[in-house]
């Protein structure tokens, strides 16, 4: 089948299963939903791995036209897709972890009344992942990014009888929406410097501008405000560890391995303008690290299993784009692709405990689950040995990429790393071993009621585990295959500034020390969990419990929640209720009025039915005689 | 207008200006509004339509003989029947009043009011 054909497919089959699982909600049997939404996007990845073994490096990014979309004056955007190594590896992470999540939905979400809904829901979100992977140009890429921002809030608000719920969805999608307004102002000045939105032509013409160029630097800042709001950076991160209202497999395939991701991948994408503006990098680097200990710090003390997961992405993502300041594009990819796995791994197996403790989410009411959770406590074992960055499972290799990158641009951005790195380790461990570790310390009837998951969940997870463990493979240091893989892409990168690009990592012994410091550093936090939480047997207070003052600023977030609440939401609000009160009086006061006037009137003139006879009669001959002097004293 | 054949007015006619005429219709008119408006014998008001009608008749055939225009005389046979179908119709609605409220004085007919 011909490239276009196969192409239009990939995005299509989704929106197929979308149509029918939507349309026929209630309708189409249990027994088939899961099915149809599963082997459309199975489908889609078969496709996209067939178009990845034919993939001519040679031949560079192919472009396939749909159809011409917009056409005002000089400005063309046509609907087309551009297949290259950049949206291939996306594609398949997007369709190959999105078939796995599919796959546990269906075990996980099955007897919820919900399901057609959810698997359509699940559907259209791949759809608009696709389009946003597979777009030629940016404005291809803000439909499938605000269709993933659209089906988040559909999602994380799935069970929306619960206020809280829809809460939190309102708040991802409008945290989401202000990121989109600094992307919408990006693609706008982008159309005015370039004249053009694709991909191609962009950054041919970007290529031939000046280092430090203030409208790149502006064009780079803006997009990255829809970077903040889309990945989840401060200050518009808030709105993540809400997000964990909804399903499990929600939070895994959206939060952790796709839609979050979506902003490295726009960066990626447009590496030439950012490798122009290295002060828009500056400040990605320090939002970068901001973000990434402060969501590890928050994590260190959460109790609730999610929400720990939910920080330790926020801080991950912080890592990605710690990599990207750093130029470190292929670093910041290989680690969006390896956490992709190992994040959509232990997201899927702390659905598997939620499953088995009745839907307890509270850790420190868990506790020895290893016995009755055998293949999700190996599965999440190797998922946090591998996000705390320890050898030899795939995050040990990312990570220490992007750390090795990073030493080379700043040494106190790369301690701040190795220092998040260890926060990362300690808690993903503490979360490990309060939950599969020790006594177990929930109720009878949840002990009743411990199992292990079905196939349909375990699967997954060993799928997932099996390539947390043997991704690292994908970009070995020195001679990865992902840097050859994604060398064409930053072609444009290394035409404005070779230096940056030169073969990185001068001396090996620098890499193995540097390699040795970050295994070390989480390690040493790996005993001290050990230590505290297996061997002293320690168990988080609960909420009411006595805590010293940094312990209560960072058990409550750091009050950042309150503090946008205060300075943001609160006035906001207020201005809205004055404006509506105000629209109100005036509105009411002219409706109120007309009426207030015709009764008034009505009033008097009911006065003339007095229901005299002779008073009609003369009110008739009254008529007659001004009619008559009308008629004969005013020309008509 | 002056006919096709030269067909001669009576001179009697003419001896009487048209203008005494008019005057004379316009008073029995006015007699007969002021009658309408002013009587409470639902009969009496009636009296005055029809003096306010034979105003008009009288008025129609006036100018008709004077202009040597049939056209007025064959208006007033009409005006003529249709006084008597009304006068009949209305006799016949002052029955009824009668019969209902026992008297025929118009001024206790006024319940049609808000």
């Amino acid at each position: 089948m011909q490239l276009g054909l196969l192409c239009a497919l990939i995005p299509l089959l989704p929106l197929i299963g979308f149509v029918l699982n939507g349309v026929g909600f209630r309708r189409v049997p249990t027994a088939l939903v899961g099915g149809i939404a599963t082997l459309a996007v199975f489908a889609s990845f078969l496709i996209v791995v067939s178009l990845f073994t034919s993939f001519d490096p040679e031949a560079g990014p192919q472009i396939i036209p749909l159809f011409d979309w917009i056409s005002v004056g000089d400005l063309h955007i046509p609907f087309s897709f551009q297949i290259d190594q950049l949206s291939l590896l996306m594609l398949l992470v997007v369709t190959g972890v999105g078939t796995l999540i599919h796959l546990y939905s269906i075990g996980y979400m099955h007897h919820d009344e919900g399901f057609g809904k959810f698997m359509a829901f699940l559907n259209l979100f791949i759809f608009f992942m696709l389009l946003l992977v597979m777009g030629a140009n940016y404005v291809i890429m803000f439909i499938g990014w605000e269709g993933v921002g659209l089906c988040s809030y559909l999602l994380i608000g799935f069970w929306n009888k619960n206020t809280s719920y829809n809460d939190a969805a309102r708040k991802a999608f409008v945290m989401n929406r202000i990121g989109d307004l600094g992307f919408l102002l990006g693609i706008f000045t982008i159309i005015n410097t370039f004249g053009t939105v694709e991909y191609i032509d962009v950054f041919k013409q970007a290529t031939s501008l000046p280092m430090g160029d203030s409208t790149v630097l502006v064009i780079a800042l803006l997009l990255f405000v829809g970077a903040m709001g889309k990945s989840a950076q401060v200050p518009l991160y808030t709105w993540l560890p809400d997000a964990m209202a909804g399903p499990t497999p929600v939070s895994a395939l959206i939060h952790a391995a796709t839609m979050v991701t979506a902003g490295i991948y726009m960066i990626v994408r447009s590496n030439v303008l950012y490798t122009l503006a290295p002060a828009a990098l500056e400040l990605i680097g320090a939002i970068a690290i901001i973000t990434a200990l402060l969501a590890a710090s928050i994590g260190l003390l959460q109790n609730d299993i999610k929400k720990v997961l939910a920080y330790s992405t926020v801080s991950q993502l912080g890592y990605m784009f710690l990599g990207l300041s750093a130029t470190a594009y292929t670093a910041g990819m290989f680690h969006v692709i390896t956490h992709a796995f190992f994040k959509a791994l232990l997201f899927l197996g702390a659905g598997s405990v939620i499953h088995a403790m009745s839907d307890e989410q509270d850790i420190r009411k868990m506790g020895g689950l290893r016995k009755s959770l055998p293949i999700t406590f190996i599965t999440f074992a190797i998922g946090t040995w591998a996000i705390a960055g320890l050898p030899p499972f795939a995050g040990f290799f990312s990570k220490d990429e992007i750390l090795a990158h990073v030493f080379e641009h700043s040494k106190v951005l790369w301690a701040l790393g190795v220092l998040g790195s260890a926060l990362t380790s300690f808690y993903m461990f503490r979360l490990l071993f309060l939950t599969f570790f020790g006594e177990f310390r929930g109720t009878e009837e949840q002990k009743h009621h411990l199992h292990e998951s079905p196939a349909t969940m375990t699967i997954p997870l060993i799928v997932l585990a099996v390539l947390s463990a043997i991704g690292g493979a994908l970009n070995l240091p020195g001679n990865g295959w992902l840097g050859h893989f994604l060398e064409p892409i930053f072609e444009g990168s290394r035409q404005v500034n070779p230096e940056a690009f030169a073969e990185s990592v001068g001396e090996s012994s620098t890499e193995y020390v540097l390699m040795a410091v970050s295994a070390g550093v989480a390690l040493v936090a790996l005993i001290v969990a050990y230590i505290m939480y297996i061997s002293r047997k320690a168990v988080p207070a609960p909420n009411e419990a006595e805590r010293s003052l940094p312990e209560q600023v960072i058990y409550n977030k750091y009050y950042v929640d309150e503090l946008y609440e205060t300075i943001i939401v609160r006035p906001i609000r207020s201005m809205g209720d004055t404006f509506y009160s105000f629209g109100e009086f005036a509105v009411d006061g002219v409706v109120n009025g007309v009426a207030w006037g015709v009764k008034q009137s009505s009033a008097q003139l009911r006065r003339l039915q007095s229901g005299s006879i002779g008073f009609y009669v003369f009110a008739m001959v009254l008529s007659i005689v001004l009619i008559f002097a009308l008629r004969f004293f005013i020309r008509f | 207008m002056q006919p096709a054949q030269d067909v001669l007015i009576p001179e009697v006619i003419q001896q009487i200006p048209l203008t005494y005429y008019l005057i004379l219709s316009t008073v029995l008119f006015i007699i007969g509004i002021i009658g309408v408006l002013t009587r409470r014998n639902a009969i009496v008001i009636f009296m005055s339509i029809e003096l306010m009608l034979n105003a008009v008749n009288l008025l129609l055939i006036a100018f008709s003989s004077y202009k040597s225009d049939s056209a007025g005389q064959v208006f007033v046979f009409f005006i003529m029947a249709v006084a008597a179908a009304e006068v009949s119709v209305g006799l016949a609605i002052i029955v009824m009043i009668y019969r209902n409220t026992r008297s025929i004085d118009v001024g206790l007919l006024n319940k049609l009011k808000w």
